[in-house]
């Protein structure tokens, strides 16, 4: 079983899902969902038994310039396939909701391709992870991106989400272009896009053939840098988040903040190496990146002190995230970028299915809708909390160590002091927004008295994350093993 | 592995009782404290009752327990977390159907208590202690009386904000010298004087270190009975361990640069608090306010400590930490008494409740006694201490130097707060009965226990103060 063959599978299975949907009608389309999850376990079970066997890491030579399957790689494939399950998963729950925006009556007629989709965004995000040639990475972008503007607009019979679909369309239209054109501003200073060359001809330059012009590649990085800060969601790039994530469908939105992100990064991760490691670019590199980071550590977390309305609050808590891992980056700790999206997969997930079912049984994202949910359901509730305090880092949680590492590496890394305050100041004020909503589940009376159900998959879903939160936060090693 | 049981046995019966409900809760959580005292002595008595669990290689991170480990003031703080647990799951009245929080809660504070105090490793030390006050948030927010949901909120802020400062210094110390093991904290090269800042207002913070300190008074008033009891009794030591065990160890010469600081805000912990005590109407901020102010003497200690290097200041600082636990633990225990008896705390609004209740009035007396400072009860061994403590090593050649002369302001606070518990206990206990103090009807057995635990304690270590001491060596 070669690993390369994976994403080639996954595309497969998108592909005949797609056709079932059109020529077998299936009468209950949201099966759709749960065949395209069991399909991705399957291959996320061939990945991890690929990642064993050093035969099966092989690329073929016609593949190899634009294709790796090392380590880093594999992480983030597994990520994307683990991301993906969970979306269909959600997906599947959601769909009371979905089936009241895209048709008539609540059928289910118009819903076939969204289950579909996140399928065919798996593959891009797989590939995204292996590419290692600034063609590839673009490409396999573009499917990602290409699939977010559908899956973002799907329901269409709702403003938000329609309205979302536009922005994010010009938006990312936009960062595209700065993508490109960052690109071709490269291959202009380096004369290559394959990225694995470019260190050594940055470090040769001068002698021999090799002249590279500093500022032509530092203008071509800059647009590199602000087209990737859009994926993640990063200041001055940021402005699409909060409006997007409120209007997209809910499993999208957490498909947006956590496989597109953690994509982003990893992405980041491949181009920047090459940069953050050579003489003629690093400081330069580390300083926007570094600027970035505390810009969107303000920003995310003053913005995020506001919001009433849980998804937004989650928008924003992903920029002041996304602030945390680009210092790691900026300081070029790859390890903590990949442990933190870990841990964010595990703790934003928890988040996100909560919430799916506090919109699907009460109609409303607000924070008020949690008035009260440990009267309604306190094992839901008890959930939430740990979600909740683990995004905002309290210790024996899995988003402490993330934060943890981070903040070890800047102090490791000698940053100057005022960075380091913005840091502790931006957890700090994380305390707050997330408390709030500890605050409304246990100290609000709620607003109705029914009971909250909670459906199969949700419940076995949250019940695993919910524990996989305090593990990490209690034994991190069990992360560092996967990361290794 | 005792000491892992230790914590274990709090977080398992917090688990069962929050799967389990409401059902049988008290009799788990009272099982898990008795159990937990048995194995705290098994522990204590054997040499060999460490733990250690590698739970992170780079950093390198144990999960490790260890009661020996900063000499003996963990084994101390230990004896006191369990005892006064076990008055806590005793003491206050729990509202109908909520008895699965109650319950939970206290075992969870007090698995988060015991953590920090027998943690070997900086990262647990700290861990631990977040984990105890998740639940004291809750409670207050939940349960408390009064504006409990803004009283909660502020004591959230106010705690965080004081964890992510500390934070920052552990993380300061820890990638200085590359370990989290406590047992190999030693003097710092750099940055000495910002270590001890950071550790000051984080560890400060916690432990209502004047101008810190103003979430505690309203927090106690508002937490059920049992949380104010568990938090300032056990919990809020933990501030002043972490200055003794860490602070001290690390940044010795920073303590010493920062000293005229710390004495000054101390003395404001004494005699400003202890003023604002006195202007108190109502019983539970009284108490409130009065541990705040207590914690200007153990502050007192340890400034003895760095300045003259005292040999028997951290002896005095974790005596007057164990006296004041219990006899702070027991105040609000008879506190809450006073309030499901008579349905208020307003100090005018009682009189004469000693007549009805002279159980009660006694036990009242005995801890009002022991928190001024009576010979014979265990505060009156470690004020006696600190106040010797500031003096040591000093002849009349030296002229007095800012210890001193701190120490002799703080003196005064024994006048203060004998002012503010007699004139409680006169309005409250003497006099003719009133209204509210008609109709109630004496303690029962029940209702005594858990005060006559905590009195026979302060009784024991105030005659033979030795009982506690005797674990330095």
């Amino acid at each position: 079983m070669n690993t390369y063959l994976l994403e080639f599978y996954v595309v497969g299975l998108g592909v005949i899902m797609l056709l079932w949907e059109a020529f077998a009608s299936p009468k209950n389309k949201s099966a759709l969902a749960l065949i395209g999850a069991a399909g991705l376990t399957i291959i996320l079970g061939l990945l991890i038994a690929g990642s064993y066997c050093p035969a099966c890491k092989e690329v073929p030579s016609w593949m190899s310039r634009f294709y790796t399957t090392n380590g880093h790689a594999i992480f983030f494939k597994g990520f994307a396939l683990v991301s993906s399950i969970l979306v269909l998963l959600m997906s599947y729950d959601f769909r009371s909701i979905l089936n009241k925006f895209t048709s008539n009556n609540n059928s289910d007629i118009h819903t076939g391709e969204f289950f579909t989709l996140p399928v065919f965004a798996c593959a891009g995000l797989m590939w995204m992870a292996s590419a290692t040639d600034l063609v590839s990475i673009f490409v396999s972008l573009e499917l990602v991106t290409i699939t977010f503007y559908v899956m973002v607009a799907y329901m269409r019979r709702n403003v938000g989400s329609l309205e979302a679909g536009v922005k994010y369309l010009i938006l990312g239209a936009l960062s595209t272009g700065f993508l490109v054109y960052g690109i071709a501003w490269l291959y202009g200073a380096v004369g290559t896009t394959d990225l694995s060359k470019m260190a050594m001809i940055m470090n040769n330059s001068g002698t021999g053939d090799y002249v590279v012009h500093q500022y032509t590649l530092l203008f071509g990085l800059a647009l590199i840098i602000l087209a990737l800060g859009f994926k993640v969601g990063a200041v001055p790039m940021q402005l699409w988040i909060p409006d997007v994530y409120q209007g997209a469908p809910n499993p999208i939105t957490a498909y947006l903040s956590i496989a597109s992100k953690a994509a982003g990064f990893g992405v980041a991760i491949v181009i920047l190496h090459p940069f953050l490691s050579t003489e003629i670019a690093s400081s330069n590199v580390a300083l926007i990146l570094t600027v970035m980071a505390v810009a969107t550590l303000i920003y995310g977390n003053l913005s995020a002190l506001a919001q009433t309305n849980f998804k937004r609050l989650l928008a924003y808590s992903s920029i002041a995230h996304a602030g945390f891992l680009l210092l790691a980056l900026a300081v070029s700790d790859y390890h903590t970028v990949k442990f933190y999206l870990a841990t964010y997969l595990v703790m934003n997930f928890a988040g996100f299915f909560i919430l799916n079912l506090i919109r699907v049984q009460d109609g409303s994202d607000e924070i008020d809708a949690f008035d009260g949910l440990s009267k309604r359901n306190p094992r839901l509730a008890i959930a939430l909390t740990i979600a909740m305090a683990a995004m905002a880092g309290v210790p024996l949680t899995a988003g402490f160590m993330g934060k943890f590492f981070v903040i070890k590496a800047v102090i490791e890394s000698s940053l100057s002091w005022p960075i380091l305050a913005v840091v502790f100041l931006a957890a700090a004020s994380g305390f707050y927004y997330y408390f709030k909503i500890i605050r409304a589940i246990y100290w609000h009376k709620p607003a109705k008295e029914e009971a909250l159900v909670v459906p199969f998959f949700s419940k076995i879903i949250i019940t695993a994350l919910t524990i996989a939160i305090i593990v990490i936060g209690i034994y991190p090693k069990v992360i560092e093993c996967i990361i290794r | 592995m005792l000491t892992l049981a230790l914590i274990l046995i709090p977080l398992l019966a917090a688990a069962a009782i929050f799967v389990l409900g409401s059902a049988g809760a008290r009799k788990i959580a009272i099982g898990a404290a008795v159990a937990n005292i048995a194995i705290a002595v098994a522990a204590i008595s054997t040499s060999c009752s460490g733990f250690t669990l590698n739970v992170l290689e780079n950093p390198n991170m144990n999960l490790a327990l260890d009661l020996h480990a900063n000499g003996g003031i963990s084994v101390i703080l230990l004896i006191l977390s369990v005892i006064v647990t076990l008055a806590a799951v005793l003491s206050g009245t729990c509202p109908k159907g909520h008895e699965g929080l109650w319950y939970g809660s206290i075992m969870m504070i007090s698995a988060g208590a015991i953590g920090a105090f027998i943690a070997k490793d900086l990262f647990f030390f700290f861990a631990f202690h977040e984990l105890a006050l998740i639940p004291t948030f809750l409670m207050i927010g939940m349960l408390g009386r009064g504006e409990r949901k803004e009283v909660a909120w502020k004591i959230t802020i106010y705690l965080a904000f004081g964890s992510i400062i500390l934070l920052a210094g552990i993380l300061m110390i820890a990638t200085q010298l590359g370990t989290f093991d406590m047992t190999e904290l030693k003097p710092l090269a750099l940055y000495q004087n910002e270590v001890a800042l950071l550790l000051i207002i984080g560890f400060g913070t916690l432990v209502s270190l004047f101008p810190f300190h103003s979430w505690a008074a309203p927090a106690y008033a508002s937490a059920p009975a049992p949380v104010s009891m568990l938090h300032a009794g056990v919990l809020k030591k933990f501030g002043i361990y972490g200055l003794i065990v860490v602070a001290y160890k690390v940044a010795p010469d920073g303590m010493a640069h920062w000293l005229p600081l710390l004495l000054i805000l101390l003395l404001f912990n004494i005699i400003w608090v202890g003023l604002v005590t006195i202007n108190q109407r109502r019983l539970d901020t009284m108490l409130g306010n009065s541990s705040v102010m207590h914690m200007g003497y153990i502050f007192l200690a340890i400034a003895a400590l760095v300045d003259n290097g005292s040999s028997f200041a951290m002896q005095a600082a974790v005596l007057l930490m164990f006296a004041h636990g219990i006899s702070i633990a027991m105040s609000f225990c008879l506190a809450d008494r006073i309030e499901s008896k008579t349905g208020t705390l307003e100090i005018n609004q009682l009189g004469g409740l000693a007549k009805n209740t002279p159980s009660l009035a006694f036990l009242f007396g005995l801890v009002g006694m022991a928190s001024i400072g009576l010979p014979g009860l265990a505060n009156f061994a470690g004020e006696i201490m600190v106040f010797f403590s500031g003096f040591e090593d000093w002849s009349h050649a030296d002229g007095f130097g800012p210890l001193q002369i701190a120490t002799m302001i703080a003196i005064w606070g024994v006048v203060i707060s004998a002012v503010y518990m007699l004139r409680a206990f006169r309005n409250i206990f003497q006099g003719e009965t009133v209204r509210r103090t008609e109709e109630v009807t004496p303690l029962s057995f029940n209702e005594k226990i858990p005060a006559i635990i905590l009195g026979l304690v302060l009784l024991v270590v105030g005659i033979y103060p030795n009982t506690i001491l005797h674990f330095f060596n």
